[in-house]
Order: structure tokens, then sequence, then C-alpha cells
């Protein structure tokens, strides 16, 4: 009967304020309206000229290159792994990719195909992209990817015990998975499109972070909606809130409808204006997406020659 | 197997810093005349002194064109085309003419918006993405809204049977020009008035750019009379004989001597003065969109905004962070050339509001409260004012009363909801108010304490051409848009 007050205590928001987080962390109202007209707001800067061209060469530098399908093959794999490392080889001044994003089994594969470029290996895990299994099987996903040589771990987050209120599930979890990726970087991914609030994004993120999250993520981009501007501001408000509070430097990936090099552009002000420079490198900021660098390489070429290019010039891999 | 190409070196990347390129709009669809005359009875004639005055672009203090004054004898015969008008032709006019005429306005303004918003930009210093996306857009859905009320009168006023009052003064400032010639002009004529129109001293461009869309539209010679002129014009204006109605927007002082002229003159009158905003921030409000709705409510259009969120009262116990906040927020603001796209803070309006906002500026400093101001550069030529915010602020300093019309932000805090109240009705003024809370009750009982003729809950200078606007208390009487916005131009007895 002891348990009674305990279980209270770390039901919901309890839990959270528990942890430390001070005035402005430990709350989570999000106002709907305020963070769409903020984000449109600022989706209407006007990026031009030597601007747009190192937003777009930026956008490629921080890009997380992914295949998440069942139909992936050691052959697909090594195509995208090529590209991560040259993505354009007509223009020597396109950055490699930050890193290329495959599932477990693939690991190998991408390591081998990225030896020696600096091109980092992440892989999702923890039963990707649902996580409706127990944390055993969670925890052997992340120890099998990270022995196949991954950098990087990208995990989903137990959205039913969240949704649910225990909170302090949520967060034990995200530290035990940190354990297991010793010296891998932790992405944790909040699948937002299945929070259902901005105040839920927002307590997720706060969370995750306590947890250890070296990054935080949007989505798997199995479920939409994915990498919205509003979610990306509401997370990267509570980075910069994180970081007021406790100096730790928290990256960022969006990642899930991120299509278009317009698009890149819009999340990459939003991090400059929210955040700052000092989050604009591959160390504290990602993309995460799989045909956003053909036309940020469409729209690189179109600023170099002054015309578009056909589909049929950029490969397809 | 693998590519073993040399890969660029992280290097190569130029920078990672976003710095803006300049993204300056075009102006070449934009023609300014060297002179503009006086728009009476349909024709544009220079006025019968000769005399003119010159409007400059505020941020490069370069003279753009000469724009008559109008003087007495120009008044008169802008009313007398207005009472012809009038008679002969506009109150015989029916409900359904009227709105063709209102909704061409609105569809030409949509068309040529882009000319209209770098000339707005031009002539008044705001940044060209609040005349693009805020000034332009709500004119044009004033005149579409109130079309649509100009052959329903009847069912606006179930049981009366409204009849126009005939000629309207209207006379209007510098910080919307064109936003309120829209907000004047189309209630005016969809309930059946003529109108003589005086714009502004210091933007009278795109009122007289509004004037040849009239004439596009075709609307009858005498219906709007345009009188460009400063102070002198518009209180002939106002206190011309044969004027039924007098609507001004503007400064305190000169409503209440619009007042004092018409007192027994039984001239209907509406005024929509200044302000002196409380913007309540609660302990659980949603910060982040609170922060943007503080620099929104005192920023936006450089703070020259007569419902401006001038006085932030925040809750103590978040009083700290939340400061912390705005000053991180208020150094990305980017303060400068109007006509760029990326521009947040444009020019202040003319030299003696500047002069007006430093002496203001200076006397909370000599107070005592602590200045804080956004560490921008600011351009070398033109009238520029750094986006302030001041700490430590008593009610009892001026910077607490006095309406500065400027990009300063007065910050007071409060403890308790009544406290919250007490502060914010404190003052002369009653124009509008902010609360933010996560609450909905608390929205809902402050709503209806605060002596304000609009409170916003969770948002800040939010304007739509279906509410009502307006003021208590010296921020003046009747109310602009919606059905209570018909209401100061129809005889309802």
């Amino acid at each position: 009967m002891a348990t009674t007050p305990v279980r209270l205590a770390e039901a919901g928001d309890g839990f959270l304020r528990q942890i430390e987080l001070g005035p402005i962390l430990s709350r989570f109202a999000v106002d709907q309206v305020g963070v769409t007209e903020r984000a449109a707001a600022l989706a209407k800067r006007s990026i031009k000229k030597t601007s747009k061209v190192a937003a777009l060469r930026l956008a490629v530098a921080v890009m997380d290159l992914t295949t998440l399908e069942g139909a992936d093959t050691p052959g697909k794999v090594e195509a995208l792994c090529a590209k991560a490392r040259r993505p354009d080889p007509a223009d020597p001044m396109v950055p490699p990719v930050a890193a290329a994003c495959v599932y477990p089994t693939m690991v190998a594969t991408a390591k081998t195909a990225l030896a020696g470029s600096g091109v980092r290996v992440a892989s999702v895990a923890t039963a990707f992209p649902s996580g409706q299994s127990s944390l055993r099987v969670r925890l052997a996903d992340v120890e099998d990817a990270v022995a196949a040589g991954a950098d990087e771990i990208d995990m989903v987050i137990n959205r039913g015990a969240f949704l649910s209120g225990r909170h302090r599930e949520v967060f034990d979890e995200i530290v035990a998975v940190k354990g297991a990726c010793g010296a891998a970087h932790l992405k944790v991914i909040l699948e937002t499109g299945e929070l259902g609030t901005y105040d839920n994004v927002r307590r997720a993120s706060v969370l995750a972070m306590a947890a250890g999250a070296d990054f935080i993520k949007t989505s798997t981009g199995k479920v939409q909606p994915a990498a919205t501007l509003p979610v990306a501001l509401v997370m990267l408000e509570a980075i910069r809130d994180f970081h007021e509070r406790t100096g730790r430097m928290v990256g960022f990936k969006p990642a899930g409808g991120v299509r278009s090099a317009k698009q890149a552009i819009q999340h990459l002000i939003l991090v400059n204006e929210t955040l700052g420079p000092d989050w604009l490198t591959p160390e504290r900021y990602r993309i995460g997406a799989s045909s956003l660098l053909n036309d940020c390489l469409m729209q690189l070429a179109k600023e170099r020659t002054g015309r578009y290019q056909s589909a049929d010039y950029f490969s397809k891999d | 197997m693998t590519d073993q190409t040399p890969v660029p070196a992280a290097s190569t990347l130029e920078t990672l810093d976003l710095g803006y390129a300049p993204a300056p709009e075009a102006t070449d669809h934009v023609r300014i005349r060297d002179h503009y005359g006086l728009l009476i009875g349909g024709k544009w004639v220079d006025p019968a002194s000769g005399k003119g005055f010159k409007t400059v672009n505020p941020a490069t203090e370069v003279v753009l064109a000469e724009v008559a004054e109008a003087g007495e004898e120009d008044v008169d015969l802008a009313v007398k085309a207005a009472r012809a008008a009038y008679d002969k032709l506009w109150s015989k006019t029916s409900g359904t003419q009227r709105a063709k005429y209102l909704f061409r306005v609105a569809r030409v303004l949509q068309e040529r918006a882009r000319e209209f918003a770098v000339l707005e930009t031009i002539d008044g210093g705001k940044p060209i993405k609040e005349s693009r996306d805020v000034d332009l857009p709500l004119a044009a859905a004033h005149f579409f809204y109130y079309a649509g009320w100009a052959d329903k009168l009847d069912y606006a006023f179930p049981g009366r049977s409204p009849r126009p009052l005939g000629v309207a003064a209207q006379v209007i400032p510098w910080n919307f020009p064109l936003l309120m010639a829209a907000w004047k002009l189309a209630p005016a004529l969809a309930a059946g008035n003529t109108v003589v129109l005086k714009p502004a001293e210091t933007t009278p461009l795109t009122a007289l750019l509004l004037g040849q869309v009239l004439e596009q539209a075709e609307l009858p010679p005498g219906v709007v009379n345009i009188l460009t002129g400063a102070g002198a014009t518009g209180a002939a204006l106002v206190a011309h004989p044969d004027v039924d109605k007098v609507a001004f927007t503007g400064s305190t002082e000169v409503g209440k001597a619009i007042q004092r002229t018409l007192a027994g003159s039984g001239t209907r009158l509406t005024l929509e003065l200044g302000g002196k905003a409380a913007n309540i921030v609660f302990d659980d409000a949603p910060i982040d969109q609170a922060i943007e709705g503080i620099v929104n409510g005192i920023y936006f259009n450089q703070g020259h905004v007569c419902c401006a969120g001038s006085r932030l009262l925040v809750q103590e116990s978040i009083a700290e962070p939340l400061i912390a906040k705005l000053k991180r927020r208020m150094a990305t603001l980017r303060v400068g050339d109007p006509l760029d796209k990326n521009t947040d803070v444009g020019a202040i309006n003319s030299r003696q509001q500047l002069d007006r906002i430093e002496e203001l500026v200076a006397s909370g400093e000599a107070e005592g409260a602590e200045l804080y101001q956004s560490p921008c550069d600011l351009p070398a030529r033109g009238f520029w004012f750094r986006p302030t915010v001041f700490t430590g602020v008593a009610q009892s300093h001026r910077i607490a009363q006095e309406e500065i019309f400027g990009p300063v932000l007065s910050v007071l805090t409060f403890r308790t909801p009544a406290e919250a109240v007490e502060k914010a009705n404190n003052t002369p003024y009653g124009l509008s108010a902010g609360v933010w809370t996560d609450k909905g009750s608390r929205i809902l009982d402050l709503a209806s304490r605060l002596r304000a003729g609009v409170v916003w809950a969770n948002t800040f200078n939010r304007f739509d051409p279906t509410s009502p606007f307006g003021g208590y208390k010296e921020s003046g009487f009747g109310r602009e848009g919606g059905l209570h916005g018909l209401a100061p131009y129809l005889d309802l007895s």
C-alpha cells in the first residue's frame, strides 16, 4: 500500500518536475496558434544568392542520407554510401553528407562502404519504427547495431508509455539505451506525429534531453505529420531552454517530409534564429532525408550555371 | 568496391553562419510623381494657395515628392463637391451599386498590392513584410467586408431604417496610411455617405494612389475627395459647417481639440486615439509564444501602433527568466532597410517622432528605469531607433503613463490577477490589452474586467474587418470594423 503515493508522484509531470528543471523548463504550455504563426513568419525569410548557396551546402553537410526500407539490400546501401561520400562529382564544393542512416543489418555494409570518408554510420534501433517490443529486445537491437560499428543510434521512444503518462518508464528506457550505446551518439526519436499536442512534444523533448539524448529527432519518417516547421520550432526552443539551464548543447534532427531544398532552408533558418549559428554544424544538427539531396544538388547546379537541369542529370541511388 | 575519390574537406564550406544576403523588394513597378494635387470632384487640382510640402522617405531622408497643401478654400470646394455628389448621385445609388464599386476597389487593391506595399514602405518606413502581409491584405479585406453590407443595411439593423448621414470628414494618421484610409472609406461608402479624406502629412502617397484606384474603379466624381495637408488642413476640414460626420484617428491631444470644435454643432464624431496597452503575462503562459506576442506587440511597425502592447505586466515569479528570453529574442530582430524582405523593424516615421521617442526614453533613464537596447547596427542616414526595453519601471514613471509611439517597452511586475487588472486599468487610456495564460477561465475573467476596447488572448495586434475596434476613456469612442463600424455612418433613429 505504501507504493500508492510513489506511483502518484511518478505519474505525469510530477516526475518531470522532480528532475530539477527550473522555472522555464518545467513549463510545457505551448500555444498552437502562436507557434504556427512564428514558424510561418520564419519560413518567409528570403534567402538569396550567396546565402542560398551557403545554406544549400550546409543542408548537404548536415544530411543523414537515409534508406529504411524492407527492400534494402547491400547493393542499395552501397549505392547510397557512394552518394553520401561524394554527392556531386561535378561540383567540388559540395561536401559529403554527415551520415548514412540504415537498419542494423546494413550497418556493417555501410561501415565498409564509408571507411575513411568521415561520413558516419547511423542506425535506427529499438524495434524501429514502432518500438513495440520488450525492452530486452530493444536493447539487444541497439547492442547489435553498435557491435556492427554504428557511430550513431536513432532510437524511438516508448510512445505507449508516454501517452499513458508513464514518463519515468520512458525516461528510464532512454537511460538504458544510452548505456547500451557506449561511445555511439544517441538520437532520440519522439515520433511527434503520434504525440498529439505541442505540449507533449515539448514535454517529450525535455524528458529525452534530461535522460541523456545527444540529439532529439522529430520522427521515424513512417508516420505523418513528421518534421513540420512548428514541431521543429517547439523542439528547438526546448533545446535552447535546456542549454540555458544545464549548459549542455543537445542536437536536433528533423526527419520525415523534408523533401525540397526550400523546406531544408526553412529548417536551417529556424535553427539560425532560435539557437544561433553554434548549432549549424553536423555535430549538433542533422536533417534526415532520402529524396532531399538531389533537390539540393539541382538547386546548387542552378545557382552555379543559372539553369535548371533535368532530374536525369542527378544520380538516383 | 568503395569509391576512393578524395572528398572535399569540411573547410570548403565557406561558412556555417547563415548571414542573410540583402533581399530588397524591387521598386521598378512603382512610379512616384514629382507633384501631387488634390482630388476634388473627380479632378486632380492644385490648391488655391499654390502651396505644397515635401514628403520624404524616412529610411533615407530622400525627398519623394511635392504634395499640395490644402487650405480653407480647398476644404470648402472639397466639401461642396462631396455634398453635390451626395445630393445628386450617391444618396440615390442603390446598395447593390455601391457594393459593386467597393468590390472593385478591393479587387484592384489586391491586383496592385505589391505596388501599394512598396510605396507604403518607401513613404512611411515600415518593413515591406508588414506592408505586404498585413496592411495590404487587411485594406482589401475591409473593402470586401463592407462591400458585403452595402445592400444589406436593413438587415444589419433590424427594425430600424438606416439612412446615410451625408458628408463625412475623415482624418487619418501616418502609422497605417492605406489601411486607415480603408477602415474609414469602406464603411462610410457602404453606408451611402460621401467623403472628404485627409491623409497624414508624412505619408500621403498611398492615399493619393488610392485616389487613382478609385478612378480606375469608376467611382463617380466627388464621392471621395482627398485633401493633403498638415494639422491646419485637418482643423479646417473638421470645422466645416457642412460636414455631417467626423471620424478621426490620431493623437488624444488633437482628438480633444476636435471634440471641442464640434461641441454643440450636432456633427457626429468618432475618435480613435492613443493607447498605453498592458500586455499581461501570467506564470502559466506559453512562454515562447508570449515572447513573440510581446515582440509583436511593441516592435510591430516600430511601435507606431495606437494599440501597441507598450506596458508589459509580467507575473513576478517568472519575470527574470522571461526578461532574459525577451532580450535574447530582441537581439535577433533585424533592423534596417525597410525594403529588405528580411527586415523586422524599419525606420521611425519622421524626425519629429524620433525626437519625441528620444525625449521620453531620456526621461525613463532619468527616472531610474533600467534600459536595454537591441545590439543592432543602424543605418547612417534616416530616422532610426533601436528596439528598447525598460525594466524596473514604476507605475509613476512617464514611460509607464505616456504613449511613446515608438519601439520602447516598459516592463512592470505584478503578483496576483487582481493587481494585474488594477495596474492594467490604471491609465487614462483604454484601447487594447493582452492576456497570456494557459487557463481559459482566467482569460474570460480578465477580458470582462479590463477596461479596454480590444482584449487579445494569447496573441496580440491581430486585426480582422469583422471585429470591432475602438477605445475607452482617452483612447476615444466609437468602433470601427464589424457591424459596430457601420453604425457611426448611419442615422438609425
